[in-house]
């Protein structure tokens, strides 16, 4: 650990604005581009799911309509 | 090695391994960035004549070099995709191109950031600079060329084609600061002969170099992965892939 104190963490020599800026501004981005795609990839698999019980209950329907 | 790469070019087969190397490379990216981060930020010594602004150089030169990285990725891609009509090296072009245009966003903001303490202005037309803001307009132009083309196919095309074209940038930028006068650096990294920077600080950085390759990595196996589960929506192996779990 270099830094004595948390507050000097934070000021690092007059620096802190532009070192804590930087690291935010890269931050975001990095969390961004893991969230966004493993959404898409939820929701994805949520509608082939629910397309699959969608066929399902057609076929079933047509299977009890042919018995009438 | 040949049956690896046959493989590769198989949705199925990508699909299910693509998974299980996610699984393993989400926890070990979050685990060397926030290592990296927290040893670049608190434990490396200041530098003796930067400061403290010298930090922002373990997210500078990391995303800088991957997404140079990336773009032989990309244009490696395009490149398969134009000779074989490979369908999977088009979507590992299109997946390429949005994380190489935020790690170059990422390059230049905290560049910019970093120029300010330490030039005195936030942005200065400098070689280096410059062509990695052609590097970014590049990586956009290939997701907007994309979506400019209602046919995919020819889409697909025209992408590659702007990829391969756009390989001429990268050398510059390697050599941008031999060939111009610039306020960047030389290297001080070799891979050959003693690198100019004390292993403490080497250390962290190439550690973060490591990280920003497996986020590459990460995301965009993340980004094929939901391509292909639209693009394959109506075959056979993903309905009974959905319906075993």
């Amino acid at each position: 650990m270099y830094f004595e104190s948390l507050a000097a963490v934070w000021h690092m020599d007059g620096h802190g604005f532009y070192v804590w800026l930087a690291y935010a501004l890269t931050a975001l981005p990095l969390v961004l581009m893991v969230w966004l795609p493993l959404k898409r990839i939820r929701q994805h698999w949520r509608w082939l799911q629910a397309e699959q019980r969608r066929s399902a209950a057609a076929t079933q329907s047509t299977a009890m309509g042919s018995d009438v | 090695m040949w049956t690896f790469i046959h493989k590769l070019g198989s949705p199925p087969w990508f699909f299910g391994f693509s998974g299980t190397l996610v699984r393993w490379l989400l926890p070990v990216t979050v685990t060397l960035l926030l290592v990296g981060a927290v040893w670049g930020l608190l434990v490396a010594p200041p530098d003796f004549r930067q400061g403290n602004s010298y930090r922002i150089i373990y997210i500078h030169v990391p995303a800088a070099v991957v997404a140079l990285a990336g773009y032989y990725v990309m244009a490696f891609a395009g490149a398969v995709s134009l000779i074989w009509r490979i369908k999977m090296a088009d979507v590992t072009m299109r997946a390429a191109a949005p994380v190489g245009a935020v790690l170059t966003a990422i390059a230049l903001v905290t560049g910019a950031i970093w120029g300010k303490p330490t030039w005195g202005a936030w942005w200065v037309w400098d070689a280096r600079i410059t062509s990695m803001l052609i590097l970014l307009f590049l990586y956009l132009g290939v997701v907007a060329l994309f979506e400019a083309y209602e046919n995919k196919t020819a889409a697909a095309r025209a992408c590659a084609v702007l990829s391969l074209v756009g390989m001429v940038n990268i050398p510059i930028i390697y050599k941008s600061v031999d060939w111009w006068y610039s306020l960047h650096q030389p290297a001080s990294i070799k891979f050959t002969g003693e690198s100019a920077i004390d292993s403490s600080m080497l250390y962290p950085l190439l550690l973060m170099i490591l990280a920003f390759y497996c986020l590459f990595a990460l995301t965009l196996l993340l980004n094929m992965r939901a391509e292909l589960l639209w693009n394959h929506r109506d075959s056979g192996w993903l309905k009974q892939l959905v319906g075993d779990i």
